[in-house]
């Protein structure tokens, strides 16, 4: 066979993005994890892992090309998650954090000159962005808030009570929601970018967790004030059902897939070395970790497809798409599936590895895994979600 | 049908403000109408019109005001005889 084979070359939109996850991976496996136990015992944030994104220019991932971003598919951007967060997952859960952010401001604040010239300053200075959508008294619900925002000679004002803002106090900016005004009803938000220099906030509380804890997310009360363009100009609704919760749904599986991930990898380590000392005999844990690389591929799928099928309808399906019953639905199936698959497949793989996995100065020790697992089923409360889904289910009929 | 539709808002959308004297274009969704009642107010017309929203149908314009959820409610119910 002399016959020339042409030569495979894959777009120029796709080479980038493959260095930039072999970039990453490099990221999470020499930075991440080797700091990984640190960040946990200190709850401290890690700063050299976000050090290092930013070098990569990944602040600006899901910038738009035209500003300078990468404009990265949010496909791309999950697979980063999910690889930083088998490393660590507090690093991890403040990349996704951050790119949830990004992703609202670059799909919903273009028609605003103010956000515009942001997200190149983005793409320039590789700003952190933190999110304050938690508030005293609203009892957890993202859609109701108490604060309103006051405009007034082109400027807004608003204060705000925030239960948990995560990295707070690493981040350079912030974006909060907020009534639209202090007399609207309380499901009438806005989203208000708050630049570093129109904010101070005041530390109300600790940040002492179970797990993620190098997310550092205590609760503060926020003063702001800011030129009235930083309010993003779409209802905080759309917003929330179009952009925020999808893309928060997917990434944060994503990062959940990398835990669940590393807790099997140890256990597949730990089998592996079990066997090399009886050579001829499969150890009885074997089997086990049989049945925790099933379920770890029932959650891949899920994830995987779920964020494809995300991807494609944010990149090409209309606001129909994305606001019908039927996505939201898949969203929230998504985030409560990987929710409760996480936390069971990193309590199989602590009975794979028994002891050497319960210890926490063990190679495979899987404390940490365990710990940072149980955060996913209350960041939005797994119950409150149910709910939404059974109302939803109410008035959705089948095609 | 328009003040069948306020009596359904007055008993199910939880409007901050009286749905009887509301403009039939006010954004219901300024009014206060979260999207908990929103599902309850569509379950409310789908029985008092006997009607079903297909899924297209299910999304948050269609619901914005008064006139929209008659325009809808017209559409669905269009070329029924009496």
């Amino acid at each position: 066979m002399t016959a020339a084979t042409p030569v495979k070359v894959a777009p120029p939109s796709a080479a980038p993005a493959a260095n930039s996850i072999d970039a990453v991976r490099r990221i999470a496996k020499d930075i991440a994890r080797p700091n990984a136990a640190d960040v946990d015992q200190k709850a401290r944030f890690p700063e050299e892992t976000i050090a290092a994104l930013k070098e990569l220019k990944l602040m600006s991932a899901l910038v738009p090309a035209d500003l300078g971003g990468a404009a990265l598919g949010f496909g791309e951007v999950a697979t980063m998650c999910e690889t930083l967060a088998a490393g660590c997952a507090s690093s991890g859960m403040v990349f996704a954090m951050h790119q949830i952010q990004v992703a609202c401001i670059a799909r919903h604040g273009l028609s605003s000159p103010g956000l515009v010239k942001y997200l190149r300053e983005v793409v320039e200075k590789q700003y952190l962005i933190a999110s304050v959508t938690s508030e005293v008294g609203v009892g957890g619900e993202m859609r109701t808030s108490i604060a309103g925002v006051t405009r007034e000679g082109g400027r807004y004002a608003v204060n705000k009570d925030a239960t948990t803002v995560s990295y707070c106090e690493h981040a350079d900016d912030l974006l909060l929601t907020a009534r639209r005004a202090p007399e609207a009803p309380p499901s009438d938000q806005v989203l208000v970018l708050l630049k570093k220099g129109d904010y101070r906030v005041e530390k109300t509380g600790a940040w002492d967790t179970m797990g993620m804890r190098g997310t550092c997310s205590p609760s503060f009360k926020v003063f702001a004030q800011g030129p009235e363009d930083h309010v993003l100009p779409v209802p905080f609704a759309d917003i929330a059902s179009h952009t925020m919760v999808p893309v928060s749904h997917v990434l944060w599986a994503s990062v959940w897939l990398g835990i669940a991930s590393s807790a099997v990898s140890n256990a597949r380590a730990f089998v592996r070395q079990q066997a090399r000392a009886k050579p001829g005999t499969v150890p009885p844990t074997a089997v086990r970790l049989a049945e925790v690389s099933s379920l770890l591929q029932t959650m891949r799928t899920n994830v995987h497809d779920v964020v494809s099928e995300a991807e494609d309808l944010m990149t090409h399906g209309g606001t129909d798409a994305l606001s019908s019953i039927s996505f939201a639905l898949k969203m929230n199936n998504l985030k409560v599936a990987a929710s409760q698959l996480v936390v069971q497949i990193v309590n199989q793989t602590l009975l794979i590895c028994g002891i050497m996995g319960y210890k926490n100065d063990s190679p495979y020790a899987l404390g940490r895994h365990l710990r940072d697992a149980h955060s996913a089923a209350l960041m939005v409360g797994n119950d409150r979600i149910l709910a939404t889904n059974a109302s939803l289910l109410l008035v959705l009929k089948e095609d | 049908m328009i003040s069948e539709i306020r009596q359904i808002l007055k008993e199910h959308g939880r409007l901050a403000t009286d749905a009887t004297t509301l403009a039939d274009d006010a954004d219901l969704y300024q009014a206060g109408m979260t999207s908990h009642a929103s599902v309850n107010v569509m379950l409310a017309l789908e029985g008092h019109f006997d009607v079903e929203f297909p899924d297209a149908m299910l999304k948050r314009g269609v619901f914005a005001s008064i006139a929209s959820i008659r325009e809808a409610i017209e559409m669905l119910t269009a070329g029924r005889t009496a």
